[in-house]
């Protein structure tokens, strides 16, 4: 009974609190994150089949040198800067002209941009493989034929297939990317406007040196968010192709390759290997962010 | 500025943005007409306009509800590990986000650290070592499967720290003094001081809950286990066979979001985009 008494008085302390209250993290992220990042890690230098495993050393890593390796890696940081460069300039250019005077039902234009961001990959990759299809009378085909062009099978060629994925990543995204530089434009200051004003600036002038610059926290945001979800792109990439699978690799990614080694092929070493050059590349973007924003020091 | 150039600058504004929200409903649009097709027209013919207005009908429905086809129980499952995850998700979260914000120990910037470090890795980086750890706990094809790895969401704490940060401590020991344990406090006093925060994050952790597709179709496999999502992706196949079912359930997927977002916008707004209110 008395000891029950110490226990109850140790847990109720005011020292060991926060770690009670932090602990269903601790728990969550020994058992889950830790340990997997370092059974991975393990895992990259072995071979493994069934319940035999062997140390190989850098083998796993040696394979990847592959050319089809190379190209999923290419084609994730394609895609990656690509996105940055579209999901960036254009949702912050639609912002502003969202929230320009001379605009009328905001609101409404507001939340029809951001309904795409509601559907799931599955149901936007469905309406996109069908829209984007290679009969005549497919929606895209139909668009070009108006313009004299003749139907293409849109997801075979790489051109064709990048269209198509910046289409959808564009459709899924603007809006929520508008929205964080809507947010972001309430927190300028409107004085400064009127100082532009009377220095006489033109609405582009004011764009540049006031807007542009002030936003900046938030395209720092929308940078990060784009290049690791870009980096991390896969499911829509399966739902165009209906499977890891793409005419000559065209839309094999990253994550595409660790799919493909790790649950298509059982190759647990290599996937193991993709794994970690994957958290390796994640860990060096951040490093270099942060040595670049110092948005770290910032959030203390 | 004078009144008939500011007059064309909002008609030209308005051109821009009635052309850009008709090509953001236009897939949706072509989905939702597709619905009132018969698949077969769909595979023959391709995703357009051409409605024929005549013949169409909700027979496409009609074969959703007939109960003849899994849909509905993959609508029940995801609707239940939605309900579940986001209800854990967020009492967990909050804890975890109120230990941060509300006390000093030792320890607190390293492990606060290692939440930001979660944060940031991406989950695709670890998906083979969570799967072999989810076979070997036993937990394939369960709901546990999909929800436990994510049951704490590092987004979450973020947001909660931050918002119990503009709570002042006196709070804290004005309860204490009357004699309110560390636990009460959090329960009776604090978790109603969040409720305006638990329905944005609700929303932001029902609709990545709800959408999830890779993670839940690596851990589930038989078809009365798999979520809605998992579900509408195995109907596609090369002959067209099930485009019935894909079409009018990959739509009635999407409307009772639809609903839900125009009765709660201010909500979903906050709650999706809530990564960017960092101070």
């Amino acid at each position: 009974m008395k000891k029950q008494g110490i226990f109850k008085r140790f847990i109720y302390s005011k020292k060991v609190a926060p770690y009670v209250f932090i602990a269903p993290f601790l728990i969550t992220f020994a058992l889950f994150f830790a340990y997997s990042i370092v059974s991975m890690i393990i895992m990259s230098f072995q071979k493994v089949s069934g319940p035999n495993t062997s140390f190989v050393g850098l083998e796993n890593y040696k394979i990847l040198t592959n050319a089809v390796f190379i190209k999923s890696l290419k084609n994730s940081a394609f895609y990656t800067v690509v996105t940055c460069a579209l999901m960036i300039p254009i949702p912050m250019l639609m912002a502003a002209l969202l929230n320009s005077k001379y605009m009328k039902g905001r609101a409404a234009f507001r939340s029809i941009l951001f309904i795409p961001a509601l559907t799931s990959v599955v149901v936007s990759g469905v309406v996109f493989r069908l829209m984007f299809g290679e009969l005549e009378g497919s929606f895209m085909n139909r668009l070009i034929a108006l313009f004299g062009a003749g139907p293409i099978v849109w997801l075979r060629k790489p051109v064709t297939v990048w269209i198509t994925l910046f289409f959808l990543c564009l459709w899924r995204w603007t809006g929520v990317n508008m929205m964080y530089y809507l947010s972001g434009l309430q927190q300028i200051p409107e004085d400064l406007y009127e100082s532009a004003d009377i220095d006489g600036a033109s609405t582009w002038q004011r764009f540049r040196y006031v807007t542009i610059p002030l936003l900046k926290p938030t395209t720092v945001y929308v940078l990060t968010i784009s290049i690791f979800g870009g980096m991390a792109m896969f499911s829509e990439s399966f739902m165009l192709f209906n499977g890891n699978k793409s005419p000559n690799n065209v839309g094999t990614t990253l994550v595409g390759m660790l799919y493909r080694m790790g649950f298509e092929q059982n190759n647990i070493g290599i996937a193991s290997a993709i794994g970690v050059i994957f958290l390796a590349i994640v860990l060096l973007i951040n490093v270099v962010q942060l040595f670049f924003n110092g948005t770290f020091r910032k959030e203390r | 500025m004078n009144k008939a150039k500011s007059r064309t600058r909002t008609t030209l504004l308005m051109i821009f943005f009635i052309i850009v929200a008709v090509i953001t409903l236009l897939p949706l649009a072509l989905l939702a007409c597709a619905s009132l097709r018969p698949g077969v027209e769909l595979m023959r013919n391709g995703l357009n306009f051409n409605i024929d207005w005549a013949n169409a009908n909700f027979d496409e429905y009609r074969l959703l509800f007939s109960g003849e086809n899994a849909y509905f129980t993959w609508y029940k499952n995801s609707l239940v590990i939605t309900v579940v995850q986001v209800a854990l998700a967020l009492f967990l979260s909050a804890c975890v986000g109120y230990g941060f914000a509300m006390y000093d120990f030792k320890g607190k910037n390293f492990f606060f650290m290692l939440v930001l470090l979660v944060m940031m890795v991406p989950t695709e980086v670890i998906l083979l070592p969570l799967y072999r750890l989810i076979v070997n706990m036993k937990l394939m094809n369960t709901m546990w499967g999909i929800i436990l790895p994510y049951i704490v969401v590092p987004m979450l704490v973020f947001f909660f720290r931050q918002y119990l940060s503009g709570i002042p401590k006196d709070f804290l020991e004005a309860a204490r003094v009357d004699g309110c344990s560390e636990y009460g406090i959090f329960v009776k006093i604090m978790l109603p001081l969040m409720k305006p925060s638990f329905a944005a994050m609700g929303i932001y952790q029902g609709m990545q809950s709800w959408n999830n597709f890779l993670w839940p179709m690596i851990v589930t496999n038989s078809i009365d286990k798999i979520t809605l999502p998992v579900g509408l992706q195995s109907l596609i196949t090369p002959y067209g066979n099930n485009y019935d079912i894909l079409i009018a359930g990959s739509c009635f997927a999407i409307i009772p979001i639809l609903i839900l977002f125009i009765c709660f916008q201010r909500y979903f707004i906050e709650g999706m985009t809530a990564g960017g209110v960092k101070g």
